[in-house]
């Protein structure tokens, strides 16, 4: 595939200076909501404010480029491993320019690597379809919305949650009442209900490939995930923790299957500057169409 | 809104008030991590941080003709340095700790003790505050990492929110509760 590493090296400045349309729309709809004068609203203003200024200067949103997650759908025979020298490549360059923090610590010594790349970074996920597209998506998470997310394994007796969607709605508020404004809100959860504990929180940061107004196919998911803003709002933790109108700005919520014995609700947590971004390619490695 | 200008001094902090919108003028000193670790431990710091400001923050600083350019400097979760910011606070007379997300009971202790506040930056807005560092002054401890270094920035207008005062005020704590209650009513 032809300029595969320059098509990613794009992705990758796009992903980290702008924010998605659908992202933009719902924070500057929500910057409204807030009362005049307040902290919250002094917060929000500065958040768009930064979301200009991110994209007119080609830089990043955040300083913490975090997590670089990239999810490739493509069809029987394309080359995974080209696909990953390409994406290493374009990594490592990214960094070199700024559009990345230098942000891979080696767990054991302490020693950041200096390019982003090392064991786990980037992270690839790769799903074979039977149709001709290439479809990449790459998601950048922070380090504080990563570490307010929590996974549940019900029943918890601390939250007199059981094993039922009362239960799971449970885990997720108070998922939300522990992170306060420690996940840069107002936020956007991923869940997911059920799996195993690597599976579930997997496709719970699948969840946040979808987007702000689409709608779950599933009817009670689709009720969980409105009532989940609603109340998470009615907790009044705003922006950054400051107290306000906006904590959530949505909830997106999947399901898998579970072992008997198990019965899991991963939160993952993701901040106001929710960078997700993505491409298609036709057969000669040409984007085609820019996904959000 | 307050313009809070250096020197800063402990009747100039004592005089902020919890929920108080800033502007802040002057230098602030990044520190993360290994630097409030190190400090902690009895190491001695690069720069004198009496009277100074620590901002917790990470930037992406690279060189641009042999000058250093400041793409990115919003603040990270200050929540991690819990352990040892009090401490830090009290030895060396810092006052104020920027960062996001608020820190807790022995960082308000020492802010009351001391003469310090809390100013909480709006996190994810490295743009904005990148516009505010007029100048790099310099850099220490970079074996920590460039994240986790000590950058010197020189800001302006820097805007931040005080959310814990040098009176044992504190918004997170005022804020917890209220959601705590309102969740009662929810579940």
């Amino acid at each position: 595939m032809r300029n595969l590493k320059a098509n990613v090296l794009e992705l990758i400045r796009r992903t980290s200076a702008e924010l998605p349309d659908d992202v933009v729309h719902t924070i500057v709809r929500s910057a409204k909501q807030e009362q005049q004068g307040s902290n919250a609203q002094y917060a929000m203003n500065i958040i768009v404010n930064n979301i200009d200024m991110a994209k007119l200067k080609s830089a990043p949103l955040c300083q913490d480029t975090g997590s670089i997650l990239f999810f490739v759908k493509a069809p029987k025979g394309f080359d995974q491993l080209a696909f990953e020298k390409a994406a290493r490549d374009a990594v490592a360059e990214a960094t070199a320019k700024g559009y990345l923090r230098q942000n891979s610590v080696d767990s054991l010594t302490g020693k950041n690597t200096g390019n982003n790349l090392g064991p786990g970074s980037p992270s690839l996920h790769f799903h074979q379809h039977r149709g001709s597209r290439v479809d990449v998506r790459l998601i950048l998470k922070g380090g504080g919305c990563e570490n307010v997310g929590a996974q549940y394994s019900l029943p918890d007796t601390r939250i007199n949650a059981n094993r039922d969607m009362d239960g799971v709605r449970k885990a997720i508020l108070d998922a939300v009442i522990q992170a306060q404004g420690k996940g840069c809100g107002p936020g956007i959860l991923g869940v997911c209900i059920g799996g195993d504990r690597a599976t579930s929180y997997v496709h719970s940061k699948e969840q946040l490939l979808r987007t702000m107004e689409d709608a779950n196919p599933d009817r009670t998911l689709a009720a969980l995930e409105k009532d989940i803003v609603v109340s998470a709002n009615k907790l009044g933790i705003g922006p950054m923790g400051f107290g306000g109108a906006t904590t959530l700005l949505g909830c997106k919520v999947g399901a898998l299957n579970r072992l008997p014995a198990s019965y899991f609700v991963s939160v993952s947590y993701m901040c106001w500057a929710y960078r997700r971004q993505g491409f298609v390619l036709n057969s000669s490695g040409k984007i085609v169409e820019w996904l959000y | 809104m307050i313009q809070l200008v250096e020197p800063f001094t402990e009747e100039k902090i004592r005089a902020l008030k919890q929920g108080d919108m800033v502007r802040l003028s002057g230098m602030v000193y990044t520190g993360r991590d290994a630097v409030h670790k190190f400090l902690h431990e009895g190491g001695r710091p690069p720069v004198n941080l009496e009277n100074q400001i620590i901002y917790h923050c990470g930037p992406v600083v690279i060189k641009e003709k042999g000058k250093w350019v400041v793409k990115a400097a919003g603040p990270t979760t200050s929540a991690r340095e819990e352990p040892y910011q009090g401490h830090i606070i009290e030895k060396f007379k810092i006052r104020a700790v920027i960062g996001k997300g608020g820190m807790g009971p022995k960082t308000l202790e020492a802010c009351k003790k001391v003469g310090c506040v809390y100013l909480h930056a709006i996190g994810g807005a490295a743009q904005v505050l990148a516009e505010c560092v007029t100048e790099v002054v310099g850099v220490h401890l970079e074996e920590f990492g460039s994240p986790e270094a000590i950058w010197a920035f020189r800001v302006k207008d820097f805007p931040a929110v005080v959310t814990m005062d040098a009176h044992g005020n504190s918004l997170h704590a005022t804020v917890l509760e209220q959601s705590k209650e309102r969740l009662k009513q929810l579940v």
